[in-house]
């Protein structure tokens, strides 16, 4: 399979990227060398194989269901570029 | 150079718990190597010179009250992914400027709770992603191997040419290679570790998947990153690798299980341990020297009394092209809590998408929007089955290969660790074909892809003089296996 420009700028879309037409254009080269190279996996018999899951056998551990963190509003803040009064700051979304 | 930075962290060890040296003597010495060194070989981004003098000044207390922990008073480089409180990390990318982090990765707070000292912060592949440490936003780091003033061969008879130290740890491999730091922190989600040890001519251990906590490490390819050490030898990569390993249940996927001693293990007969040879490692186009070292290698184990049994790996091709499909994904889903928003960098917009994809475009670099890209394709409505859920079959397969001839009664697998020597910075080639870059992970990927621990141990140099390695790979929590064969190669 193969990408052409527009689906590199869709893609681009998807991924919250702003791309230009030069740069769609070089994008669309590299991906389609990355994806001529994972093609190969087609030829692979994968017929009744179960896609890995957790690559160390374990079963996910539980805790109680209990608070263990929290009411740290200055640190979590602390590193946002534009903050106020412990609210993360971004441009208005709803009119 | 002073003697103190010939010191192996064994030595070290010694020497500060007989008092002959401080560890305030060390880091101070470490510190005039990082301000004579570092402007040429750019190992170090971030140098905490006033924070390393008052962690040794505190570890020369405790070790005369009798208090020293394993890795007391030894100076280390950290890679720049794990977080360290109030301190600069930023996986060496754009988008995470001016990041201080309010916590502590639970990597190295086990590493501060042992004594051990921090210099500084280095360099590496932006979020782990590449090869040869030049995506990284703060520039390439220079393979101290190649230079005269580091002992090197005249750059390894390849002209007048500076050569990458591998990646994405080039900044820890280089600074262990340079006696820069005694040992450095570094992670491996494809090679990362193991690619740069060899092309240093340094020790790297990538530890079974979980048996570092990867909390407080900046996150690339969760299924596949593992926290692990570079060091000069297997002895003080084994003391490191001690301190980082731990249960944590801040990360679901640490496994709760005793942590050994592996230093004890070092000495100890390799008699009867068998130990395999894949075939499919034999690959075209490899460099001759390695083939040479391989042979030298397995006739070493064998003197040594192992039993060398040839060994089919069937999917081993298959590795590299299921990883360039599991890593990106991953990745891409990671890498989409950069948005601007809570911390980094920001560049405004008309509107909140606007900023957003403003942010990412100006943040992120080549390599690392190129693998967003992909991880966002291939995770794409109707492209899902397709690309991933077969990327994460052919994996159960590639596991199953390693199972099968560990059921058959292999102990470890003795591979290359690369494919070639260290390269030039710039490699045009390499530069102008992402998979020809990739290519570098070609034998250690497998590694990961099965959650095995693997180690890059020197193996000697190629006819240009430039160090390489062989790899051993591991059962399950093998590592202390790893560490008793790679001490006797």
């Amino acid at each position: 399979m193969s990408v052409d420009t527009a689906t590199v700028k869709r893609v681009a879309q998807l991924a919250r990227i702003a791309i230009t037409d030069d740069r769609a254009e070089e994008m669309r080269g590299e991906l389609n060398t990355i994806l001529a190279f994972v093609e190969q996996l087609q030829e692979v018999d994968v017929e009744g194989v179960e896609p890995m899951t957790s690559v160390v056998p374990a079963t996910a551990p539980l805790r109680a269901d209990k608070v263990n963190d929290g009411e740290k509003a200055d640190d979590i803040t602390q590193n946002a570029p534009v903050s106020d009064d412990h609210f993360f700051m971004v441009p208005k979304v709803v009119e | 150079m002073s003697d103190l930075l010939n010191l192996t962290i064994a030595e070290a060890r010694e020497k500060l718990a007989a008092k002959d040296i401080t560890s305030l003597e060390l880091t101070d010495a470490y510190l005039a190597a990082i301000e004579a060194g570092n402007e040429r070989l750019n190992a170090y981004i971030a140098v905490t010179a006033d924070k390393a003098r008052e962690m040794a000044k505190a570890s020369d207390a405790r070790i005369a009250k009798g208090e020293a922990g394993a890795l007391e008073g030894i100076p280390l480089g950290i890679k720049d992914l794990y977080a360290i409180k109030g301190v600069h990390t930023q996986a060496c990318s754009h988008i995470l400027d001016g990041f201080k982090p309010p916590y502590e990765s639970t990597v190295t707070q086990n590493l501060w709770d042992d004594g051990a000292v921090m210099l500084g912060k280095l360099n590496m592949d932006e979020f782990a992603m590449g090869s040869s440490n030049e995506t990284s936003y703060y520039g390439p780091v220079v393979n101290p191997v190649g230079l005269q003033e580091y002992g090197g061969p005249n750059h390894g008879g390849r002209g007048d040419v500076d050569l990458v130290p591998g990646g994405s740890s080039g900044g820890s491999a280089a600074a262990v290679a340079a006696r820069l730091c005694a040992g450095a922190t570094a992670s491996d989600t494809g090679g990362s570790i193991r690619q740069p040890a060899a092309f240093t001519g340094t020790v790297g251990i990538k530890p079974t998947y979980g048996r570092c906590s990867r909390w407080g490490m900046v996150a690339f390819a969760s299924s596949l990153d593992q926290a692990g050490p570079i060091a000069r030898d297997v002895r003080d990569a084994a003391i490191m690798l001690r301190s980082m390993a731990s249960y944590d249940a801040k990360d679901s996927t640490s496994i709760n299980r005793p942590v050994p001693d592996y230093e004890a293990v070092i000495g100890q007969s390799i008699k009867g341990m068998k130990v395999g040879i894949p075939r499919e490692y034999r690959m075209e186009g490899m460099d001759a020297g390695i083939d040479a070292l391989w042979e030298e290698g397995k006739a070493k184990l064998r003197e040594a009394g192992a039993e060398i049994v040839d060994i089919s790996l069937p999917h081993t091709k298959y590795a590299l092209p299921a990883y360039y499909i599991v890593a990106p994904a991953e990745a891409s889903s990671n890498l989409a809590r950069y948005d601007g928003v809570r911390y980094g960098l920001r560049v405004d917009g008309d509107d909140i998408t606007d900023m957003y994809e403003k942010t990412r475009a100006a943040g992120f670099g080549d390599e690392v929007q190129r693998r967003i890209m992909i991880g966002t394709y291939v995770l794409s409505a109707g492209f899902y089955d397709a690309y991933y859920t077969r990327a994460q079959k052919v994996r159960t397969l590639i596991r199953q290969d390693f199972e099968k001839v560990y059921a058959e009664g292999v102990d470890v697998i003795l591979t290359p660790a690369t494919p070639s020597a260290a390269f030039p910075i710039g490699d045009q080639s390499k530069a102008d074909d992402p998979v020809a870059m990739y290519l570098n992970d070609v034998f250690t990927v497998t590694v990961n892809m099965a959650g095995l621990p693997g180690i890059a141990v020197p193996a000697g140099v190629d006819a240009g003089g430039l160090p390489m390695g062989l790899q051993l790979i591991g059962q399950p929590f093998g590592e202390e296996d790893l560490v008793k064969v790679g001490a006797v190669l």
